[in-house]
Parts: C-alpha cells; structure tokens; sequence
C-alpha cells in the first residue's frame, strides 16, 4: 500500500476542489470507455485519488486525512462523474463508509483505523444487502458471534460493490445470533481478516466499473472492529443522508456531461448557419431549466444536511428522513430525464455508440439510479412516514 | 399509562418477543422495532391517548422506551394518575 506523505504540499499546490475535475479529466475520463467496455475496476482513477489523500478526503487533519466537509467532497463527486461514473461511484461509496466511520466510529482502535485510512490510502467497501431480507438494509439475518474478545462473521452478500479490491468492507449484522433482525451492528472487517468467495458475476447496462459481484463473505477480527453504537443511528444519521447527497451530486454529473454534449452539438449547428438559431436550441434551453432545477435540489439538500449534521434529535426526525428519501427518487428521476433529452438533442450523433456526442454510456449509467436502492421502496418508506408527518 | 403503552407495542410493534418480557427502559429498537412498525405504534398511541405527536417529537428518540414513550406523552399533557385511574 502507497503510503502518502506529500500531502501538504499536494494541498498547498492545488486547491482540493479542483482535484476531482483534474483526476476526472486526465485519468478517470481517458479510461472510461475500457473501464465500461470491459466491465472493470477504475483502477487508475482510485490509485490517482489515493495519491492525492483523496480517499481520506472526509477525515479530520489531526487523524492524517484532508479535513474537508461533505459539500467538497460532494463537489469532487460531480466532477469525477462528468468524467467517469463508475470510478465516481467508487469514490461516493467508499467515501459514504469513511463519514459513517468518522462520525461513529468513536473509539481508540477505530480511530487508529481511520488514521490509517487516511494515511495508507485504504479503500473502504460496503456489505449491507443480504440474501433473504428482499433488499431491506434495516434488517439482517446473518450475526456476529462474539467469542472472548474476538468476532466471527458470515454474510451472504447478493451486491460488494468493487468488494475484491477493498481493504476493508462495513458488513451490517445482528447484535448477536439472538437479536432480532433489526438490531445491528456495522462490522469492519480488514483486509487479511476477510474473505469472498465469487457467487455471481457483474455484467450490467450502466455503471459497469462497479464490479458489483455477490459474495459470500467471511470474517473475523478484534471485536473493537464493531462499531459501538446501534447501526439504525448510523444508517439515519450518517449512512442514508450521505449517500443520497453523494448519488445525487453523482447523477447531477451524469446529468452535465450530456447536458454539455447536446450544448456543444448545438453551437455546432449554430456554427454552421449563423444567420438562424437552430431548432435544437429551444430542446437545448428546456433541457437547462431541468438541469438547474436538478442542480438546486442537489444544493439545497447538501446545505440542509451540512446545516443539522451534528444534531442527532433534526437528522433522526421523519421530516428529514422524509427530505432525503425525496433526494434520491427526484435526482434519480432527473437524471434519466436530462440525458434523454441531450440524446433527442444529439439525435444519431448521440445514439451512434462512436460518435463524439455518444449519449450510449450516459444514458446507460444513468438508468442505474432508480434502482439501486429501488424508488419503489424509498416511496414505499416515505407513504408510511408520510401517515404521522406533520408537513415540512 | 404503562398498562397502554403496552398495549399499543402489542397491537402494532410487531416485536419478536412478548411485549411483557420488556423492561421500561428496555431498548424497544433492539427488542425489534422497526421504524416502519414504530410508525404505527405512533399512530395507535394518539388514538390510544386521544393526542397529537408534534413534529418536535417526531424522531427516533421519542420511540426509544417504554419510558421515553411516557415521558413525551407526559409532554403532551397527558396525566399519568388521572389516566390510569380513568381505565380500571
């Protein structure tokens, strides 16, 4: 593992808010295309972010990290997305286990973890989803036996997104094999503590460079690995908010990427006839009302969250869990919306898989939204919410 | 107000074990709560006591305990005395 030690001067060369775009372009960007051809890990974008503390982006200074808040991170997000969204994707997930760690993960031997997080660069991958619970992430059925001061676990994980090339995957679990299903813990089970054995395999439409293979996963450990507090208080006051601010900003970068395309395709045409607007334009200006209408409610929900963060009783009321559930099925609506019109827009310059204002990998990408963690049942969540709410 | 309260998590907790194992400060959410059975627990509790939670009240924490339960509905002026004698 790298071990960064140029951090300062990394920081002090280059504003952090700017490394995203710059990976973006010059790494993640330039391998997009075999990355999602060839369904593989963005190796080279990951290795550029670790180089740069990025991995360690959310964690404190004083723990070797960058100290940056959620909304730069949600910045760098947007950034690696217009350029590749799968290596963005790996970037948001491991980032949404970094703030869980950082907020809750209040002991020594978790601590001295993040610092190592930070300072080796480690890739943090998640295990949340379990066969036999139909999606659910509340409830588990697999759980931690604890034995003196040593854990033991097994999850048989339909999804590890980029699980083969983490350091170290949060897997939730009951408290102990006899707690009922909702009472769990976040387990981090560390490179060499771990195993996965393959059970399926990952070719999909859109996102293809997650790797999201199903696993059976092993592990054991210290039992100081499991977090001390409840998972519910991690889930509704770090995990769930996290997430669907970092997937938003993620989609809103899908989203840019072709709106720039269709913006480009028709100053092309403009170019070429100057003496009349082209009829692609007005789909052009359609098209940019709903890309900042996207834009305002990725911002407005990064401020609201930025703004109650550290307030258990505002992030653990239905109001706000209502607000970030809505988050995600809007983003993940507009998101299909912008591209498609950028495809109507670029017509078979956008259609065409080889064409400078190929929609194809865009319009794939951006279908995944609604259905990792289901609109279905985020709208099913909020209609229960929605009987005791009291209105925003 | 317990003797209700209890009879409430039993009609809509959908907890695992009897809602008579519970201890008042039991953690209601490790006895097996779950959030959405916990929406309705809230619901059978303003039928229940004839109130409204406020938005204030409406978080996790509220639904926490036997205790926790009381306490907001104490808040909510409910009178622990008076109430209890009102149903035997």
């Amino acid at each position: 593992m790298t071990t960064i030690t140029h951090l300062n001067e990394r920081q002090f060369q280059a504003p952090e808010r700017r490394v995203g775009e710059q990976i973006g372009a010059d790494v993640a960007g330039p391998a997009a295309d075999d990355v999602d051809s060839r369904s593989r890990f963005p190796r080279e974008a990951i290795d550029a972010l670790r180089e740069a503390g990025m991995l360690g982006a959310l964690i404190p200074v004083e723990l070797g990290g960058l100290g940056l808040n959620l909304e730069s991170v949600a910045e760098s997000v947007t950034d690696l997305a217009r350029h590749c969204s799968s290596a963005a994707m790996v970037y948001a997930m491991h980032q949404i286990q970094v703030a869980c760690l950082v907020r809750h993960g209040d002991s020594d031997e978790l601590r001295a973890f993040t610092r190592s997080v930070a300072t080796e660069g480690l890739l943090l991958a998640s295990a949340t989803t379990e066969l036999g619970i139909g999606g659910n992430v509340r409830t588990s059925s697999c759980a931690v036996q604890r034995e003196g001061d040593r854990f033991t676990l097994q999850k048989q994980a339909p999804v590890i997104s980029y699980g083969q090339y983490a350091d170290a995957i949060l897997a939730t679990a009951r408290r102990a094999p006899n707690s009922p299903p909702n009472d769990q813990v976040l387990v981090v089970c560390r490179k060499g503590g771990f195993g996965l054995e393959e059970k399926s395999t990952w070719d999909a439409m859109g996102f293809r460079g997650t790797c999201s293979l199903g696993f059976v996963l092993t592990a054991e450990g210290p039992a100081t690995d499991i977090l001390p507090v409840p998972y519910g208080e991690i889930s509704s006051q770090t995990m769930l908010p996290v997430s669907h601010i970092l997937w938003s900003s993620l989609w809103f970068g899908i989203a840019s990427a072709a709106a720039d395309k269709a913006r480009r395709f028709v100053q092309a045409a403009a170019r070429k006839n100057p003496d009349m607007t082209p009829p692609n334009a007005m789909r052009l200006s359609e098209l940019t009302t709903v890309l900042q209408q996207f834009q305002d409610v990725v911002f407005a929900a990064r401020a609201r969250y930025s703004e109650i963060s550290d307030n258990p009783e505002k992030t653990t009321s239905i109001s706000f869990a209502i607000a970030m559930n809505s988050l995600k099925v809007s983003a993940s609506t507009l998101v299909v919306d912008v591209v498609q019109r950028a495809l109507l827009i670029c017509g078979m310059a956008g259609y065409a898989n080889k064409s400078p204002f190929t929609l194809a990998r865009l319009l794939r990408d951006s279908y995944g939204a609604q259905l990792m963690v289901n609109n279905d049942r985020i709208n099913a969540n909020n209609a229960q919410l929605l009987l005791v709410s009291r209105g925003v | 107000m317990d003797a209700e309260i209890r009879e409430v998590l039993a009609s809509y907790g959908r907890l695992p074990m009897g809602v008579g194992a519970l201890g008042r400060s039991d953690d209601l959410y490790r006895a097996g709560l779950t959030s959405h059975a916990s929406v309705n627990v809230m619901l059978g509790l303003e039928d229940t006591f004839d109130i409204e939670f406020p938005d204030a009240l409406l978080r996790k924490g509220t639904f926490e305990s036997i205790v926790s339960i009381a306490s907001a509905l104490v808040s909510l002026g409910v009178e622990p005395a008076v109430h209890e004698q009102g149903t035997k």
